[in-house]
């Protein structure tokens, strides 16, 4: 059975762990750098990403989770997630993990009054999902390696770029687990590659 | 077509929150400070819990001018308190654009019967409790994130403890209760009957439940996490710290870890002292906040 993990240092975490589960592969916390070599993937969850970072660099996760990911170990980041993986930040001089090509707006929908559900299509993975945006992020540009896989009034909700995922939107937060279903297909997937 | 405010939005927003600390700040300056430290929110207030028991008189929503400069200073979401009942309060700090809305009995009840019925609005709201009663009233209002209540600005951990390790045992009790006992369990504590149905069915409350009212230390967060605490508001510990860089960032980090005791001991080194503190038994029934509503 494959693992996938879930950074635990701040966010939904529980919320993962559950979609994880209810897909059918073991989920397991990670809190500490040692436990990537005993994961399969990763989700990085929602939650506050200058928090996050803050305890990435705390606890060398920074270079950790960069060669996770080069070792071509599949990623996926939700809200917060999507933030610590793109290349560049909009006003802010320097990024986070920079795993994808990809430049993005924070809180770009507005403050939480502003936070809502919509029902959107996901290339590749399913139509009429009920997605859940909280103080939501979303991709400004996306190089040309990167695949958009939804958008929300015009706007790159979720995007792919080989072994990496994203999305602006929470599918841990609905019982509509397709989403993490499809991050498990691509872990099982880059295990055969390697294998 | 897209829904703003709804039960998920509101709720889903604490559920970002956990494992976080959310700071008590009182200009931008302490609001840069926490979110450096790697605070999850801050609370924008005219003064902190220990200030406001000390002045005494009447505490009221913060001058909106301290607010605004808060929700300028920091891109991590903001709350603010407004007094319980007060539906003007609250409906000024919606209209500001506030993150989430404390209906906090830290200020001075406006109305000493009826809490906001939350449901109405599209900000979300965090509200105090001191056991499954309280918590599962606030929750029917319409809470979408709760936090005990502690003893707020005492420095002391004690009340927080009590109310934390009363709402996670009567959860339990109501876990192994049969069906036909919880009618009269609901009558009992005073509350909404179906809403414990839910909870017996999940063994869990439906929304977040933080740690309030007394941590002062590295090792006072770590407890409440300890104890079943979703994530912690530290308020006058902080800024009434020797070092209040050091005191935050040191928080933030045994939160997280909060079972890493080597870690701990690490981070609680040369950090000064800690807010002097109140003892319970010195404080006069007057004084105390948690009792100001239920």
């Amino acid at each position: 059975m494959i693992t996938i993990g879930v950074l635990a240092l701040q966010g939904a975490v529980r919320e993962h762990i559950r979609s994880i589960e209810a897909c059918g592969a073991k989920a397991v916390e990670v809190k500490r750098v040692e436990q990537l070599d005993e994961i399969d993937g990763i989700i990085l969850p929602g939650g506050e990403s200058t928090t996050m970072r803050r305890l990435i660099d705390s606890y060398g996760f920074f270079t950790a989770i960069q060669e996770f990911g080069r070792q071509g170990k599949p990623v996926f980041g939700t809200c917060a997630g999507l933030i610590l993986m793109a290349s560049e930040i909009d006003g802010q001089e320097n990024a986070h993990l920079g795993l994808m090509n990809m430049k993005v707006a924070r809180n770009a929908f507005g403050r939480q009054v502003a936070s809502f559900e919509a029902e959107i299509d996901v290339k590749y993975i399913g139509e009429a999902f009920n997605t859940v945006f909280i103080r939501a992020p979303y991709v400004l540009e996306a190089g040309p390696e990167v695949e958009v896989l939804a958008t929300y009034q015009d706007r790159i909700v979720a995007a792919k770029q080989g072994p990496y995922l994203c999305t602006a939107f929470h599918p841990e937060l609905t019982d509509d687990n397709r989403v993490i279903a499809h991050f498990v297909t691509m872990v099982e997937a880059s295990i055969k590659a390697t294998a | 077509m897209s829904n703003t405010g709804t039960e998920r939005v509101k709720r889903g927003m604490a559920e970002m929150q956990k494992g976080g600390v959310i700071m008590d700040v009182v200009n931008a300056e302490q609001a840069k400070i926490a979110e450096a430290a790697g605070a999850v929110a801050v609370m924008a207030l005219e003064r902190v819990p220990s200030d406001i028991r000390a002045a005494g008189g009447v505490a009221r929503m913060a001058d909106p001018t301290i607010t605004e400069e808060v929700l300028n200073a920091v891109s991590i979401p903001v709350m603010a308190k407004a007094r319980i009942g007060h539906i003007v309060e609250a409906r000024v700090l919606e209209a500001m654009g506030v993150d989430y809305i404390d209906e906090s009995e830290v200020l001075t009840p406006a109305d000493d019967i009826y809490h906001l019925n939350k449901s109405d609005y599209t900000v979300p709201f965090v509200c105090g409790c001191r056991n499954l009663g309280e918590a599962t009233r606030r929750i029917g209002e319409g809470a979408s994130m709760l936090r005990t209540k502690g003893e707020p600005g005492t420095g002391n951990i004690v009340e927080a403890v009590r109310h934390m390790r009363e709402v996670q045992s009567e959860i339990r009790k109501l876990s192994a209760m049969s069906k036909d006992e919880v009618m009269t369990f609901a009558k009992v504590i005073g509350a909404p009957f179906e809403l414990l149905l839910q909870i017996r069915e999940e063994g869990r409350l439906p929304v977040v439940n933080f740690a309030a009212g007394g941590i002062a230390t590295p090792s006072d967060a770590a407890l409440m996490m300890e104890l079943g605490a979703d994530g912690v508001f530290v308020g006058s510990g902080i800024f009434k710290s020797d070092n209040p860089e050091k005191f935050a960032k040191a928080i933030v980090e045994a939160t997280t870890h909060y079972q890493d005791y080597a870690l701990i001991s690490e981070l609680s080194k040369g950090l000064g002292t800690a807010m002097k503190g109140l003892e319970m038994s010195t404080i006069a029934a007057h004084d105390r906040m948690q009792d100001r509503s239920e």
